[in-house]
C-alpha cells in the first residue's frame, strides 16, 4: 500500500514508545551501569572500565553455556522446522477435523513454562513416569537426572512437544492461502508431490516460515523455565543453557558485574540474529509487492 | 484416497504424542500420593478428587490463579490499548526513524527475559510497585506490546485506505472514524492479538516470580515454590498444572476459527 509521509503520526506512537521505553530502556541502562562497575556493597560503585568483558570472554564457562545454547538451538531448529512443515501438510483442510486438529495442537503453546516442566517431569521420571517406567520396562537404562545425554534426549523431546505445533500452525495458515487452481494446474502438468511441495507450497509458506524460524530461534536461544524445571541445569551443568547461566550468576550469585557484561553480549548477538532476520523479512515483503 | 489415509496417520499419531504427556498429568491428578509412589498403573485404582479440593480450598494456592488472572487482564488491555494507535500509524504513514522504531519494537519481543530480571527487581522495588498486579502486568509489556503491534499492523494493512479517505469526507473526526468504523473492521486482528498477549503473559514465569512475594504471587511461581517447600507432593502438583490448562483451553476454544489466521499474524 501507498503509504503518506506525516511526521504527526509520531503522536500515535508515542504511548507505545512511553511504555516500552520504561521497560526497556531504563533497565537496560541499569546493566550497562553495572557492566562497567565494581561494588562492595552499600550502593558504593567504582569504576571498572571494561574488566568484567574481558573476564566473561575469556571465561571457559560463557564459553561452554554458548556452545550448549548453539548446538541446543541447531538441533532444535533442524527437528522442529521440516516436522512443523511435514504436519502442516497432513492436517485435514476444512471441517470438523480440521478445527478439532487446530484446537488440539494448539493446547500445548497455552501451558506455562514451568508447568510443561513440570508434566515432563512427571513423565519421564523412573519411578512415577510412563515414559521412564515404560523405557525402564524395555529393559533401556534411562534417567534424565543423572545421565546428560538421556536430559539432553529429554530437553529436546520437550520442545518438539512444546513448540513443533507452532511451526506448524504457521505454516497451515500459508497453506490455506494457496488457491485450488494451483494444485489443479499441477495435476494437469503432471507434476510429482515433490515438485508441488517444492514450487507451489514452500514458495507460498515461505512469509511465515520465516517468522516460525526467527521465533523458534529466539524463544530457544533463551530457554530458561522448562529446564529449570526438569533438569535445573543439570546433571552437573550439561543443560546448563546461556538464560540459566545467567540467572544462576545474576541472582543466585549476586555477581552483578560480570552479570551485566553477560547480559550485554547476550543481547548483542540477539540483536544480531534478529537484524539480519528483519532485514531478509523486509526484502521478502518488498519483492513480493513488486 | 491413499493419500489421506496416510495423511490421517500422520496426524493421529502427532496429537497422540502431544496427548499421552497431559493424560499422565491428569491421571497423576486423579491419584492419592501413596498409589503414585507406591504403584504404577495407567488408571487411577482409586479415584480421588482430594488433590483438587486441596487447591480449590486452600487460599495460598487459589490466590495464585485469581493474581494471575488479574495481571494478564491488565497487561492484556494495556497492550491492545497502546498497540492500536501505534499499528495504524505504522500501517498508514511513514514518519521520520519509522522502520528504525519498528525494528528497536521487534527486539524487545527477542529481548531474553533473564537479562531483565535483575533491573526490573530494581527498578520496581525504587518506584514501590514490587509485589503489585500493576508491576508484573508493565512487565510483561517488554514483550506484548511490540508483539501486539506487529499483529495489528498485519491486520490493519490489509483495510483499504480509501476506508479512511472516504469517512473523512463524510466527517468523521479521527477518533470517531477509529472507535466506529476502523475497529470493528480489525476485530478479528484485536482478538488475534489479544490472544497472544494473553497466552505469553500466562506462560511468562521468570518475570512473574521475579516482581512478586505474597500479594501478587502467580500460580507459576506458587508451583515452583511448593516443589522445594514439601518435597514431592506430586498429587497437588499435577493437579494445580491441570487447572493451569484450563483458561488456555477455553480461551483457545473461543478463538478456533481464527487461530490458523492468527498465528500467521495477518501475513500471508
Amino acid at each position: 500500500m501507498e503509504k503518506t509521509q506525516n511526521n504527526k503520526a509520531w503522536f500515535l506512537v508515542l504511548p507505545v514508545l512511553v511504555i516500552v521505553a520504561f521497560s526497556a530502556v531504563i533497565p537496560l541502562m541499569t546493566v550497562v551501569n553495572y557492566s562497567v562497575n565494581d561494588t562492595f556493597g552499600d550502593n558504593a560503585f567504582f569504576w571498572n572500565g571494561l574488566d568484567w568483558f574481558v573476564e566473561i570472554v575469556t571465561s571457559e564457562r560463557m564459553h561452554s553455556a554458548l556452545g550448549r545454547q548453539v548446538l541446543f538451538s541447531g538441533i532444535i531448529l533442524a527437528i522442529e522446522v521440516p516436522l512443523g512443515i511435514f504436519v502442516a501438510l497432513n492436517m485435514p483442510k476444512k471441517g470438523f477435523w480440521a478445527s478439532f486438529c487446530l484446537v488440539l495442537m494448539a493446547l500445548p503453546l497455552l501451558i506455562p513454562f514451568n508447568v510443561v516442566g513440570t508434566i515432563w517431569q512427571i513423565f519421564g521420571r523412573v519411578d512415577i513416569g510412563l515414559l521412564g517406567h515404560g523405557l525402564a520396562a524395555m529393559g533401556v537404562d534411562y534417567n534424565y537426572t543423572n545421565n546428560a545425554l538421556d536430559a539432553w534426549i529429554t530437553i529436546i523431546v520437550m520442545d518438539v512437544w512444546h513448540w513443533t505445533s507452532l511451526v506448524s500452525l504457521l505454516c497451515y495458515a500459508g497453506l490455506q492461502s494457496i488457491p485450488q487452481a494451483y494444485y489443479q494446474a499441477a495435476k494437469i502438468d503432471q507434476a510429482s508431490r515433490w515438485s508441488v511441495f517444492r514450487f507451489i507450497e514452500l514458495p507460498k509458506m515461505s512469509g511465515v516460515l520465516l517468522i516460525a524460524v526467527l521465533l523458534r530461534f529466539m524463544d530457544s536461544f533463551m530457554i530458561y523455565t522448562e529446564p529449570f524445571v526438569l533438569t535445573g541445569g543439570g546433571p552437573g551443568n550439561s543443560t546448563t543453557f546461556l538464560s540459566i547461566d545467567l540467572v544462576k550468576m545474576a541472582i543466585g550469585q549476586f555477581d552483578l558485574g560480570p552479570a551485566a557484561a553477560f547480559s550485554i553480549m547476550y543481547f548483542l548477538v540477539i540483536l544480531l540474529v534478529c537484524w539480519v532476520f528483519f532485514t531478509v523479512m523486509t526484502t521478502l515483503d518488498n519483492a513480493e509487492t513488486k | 484416497m491413499m493419500r489421506s489415509r496416510t495423511s490421517a496417520i500422520v496426524m493421529f499419531v502427532y496429537l497422540l504424542f502431544l496427548l499421552i504427556p497431559i493424560y499422565w498429568l491428569v491421571n497423576m491428578s486423579l491419584k492419592t500420593n501413596e498409589e503414585i509412589t507406591s504403584t504404577f498403573s495407567i488408571i487411577p485404582n482409586t479415584l480421588t478428587f482430594g488433590n483438587y479440593i486441596t487447591i480449590l480450598t486452600d487460599p495460598a494456592w487459589y490466590n495464585g490463579y485469581i493474581n494471575s488472572m488479574i495481571y494478564v487482564a491488565m497487561n492484556t488491555v494495556i497492550s491492545i490499548t497502546v498497540a492500536l494507535p501505534a499499528a495504524y500509524a505504522f500501517s498508514r504513514y511513514t514518519f521520520m526513524g519509522d522502520k528504525h522504531l519498528f525494528f528497536w519494537l521487534l527486539t524487545n519481543r527477542m529481548a531474553p527475559p533473564a537479562v531483565f530480571a535483575l533491573p526490573f527487581f530494581q527498578l520496581y522495588s525504587s518506584i514501590g510497585l514490587f509485589d503489585t498486579h500493576i508491576a508484573v502486568a508493565l512487565a510483561h509489556c517488554l514483550f506484548n506490546v511490540p508483539l501486539a503491534v506487529w499483529i495489528l499492523e498485519g491486520f490493519m494493512r490489509g483495510v483499504p485506505k480509501e476506508m479512511d479517505e472516504t469517512a473523512y469526507i463524510d466527517g468523521y473526526s479521527f477518533g470517531r472514524f477509529f472507535i466506529r468504523i476502523f475497529m470493528p473492521l480489525v476485530a478479528s486482528g484485536i482478538g488475534v492479538a489479544a490472544f497472544f498477549c494473553f497466552m505469553f503473559s500466562w506462560v511468562e514465569l521468570l518475570l512473574s516470580r521475579t516482581l512478586t512475594a505474597v500479594n501478587a504471587k502467580s500460580i507459576a511461581a506458587t508451583m515452583t515454590r511448593t516443589v522445594s517447600a514439601s518435597g514431592m507432593d506430586w498429587g497437588v502438583l499435577a493437579a494445580a498444572g491441570v487447572l493451569t490448562i484450563v483458561p488456555g483451553a477455553l480461551v483457545i476454544y473461543f478463538v478456533r476459527n481464527y487461530i490458523a489466521k492468527g498465528f500467521a499474524l495477518g501475513r500471508v
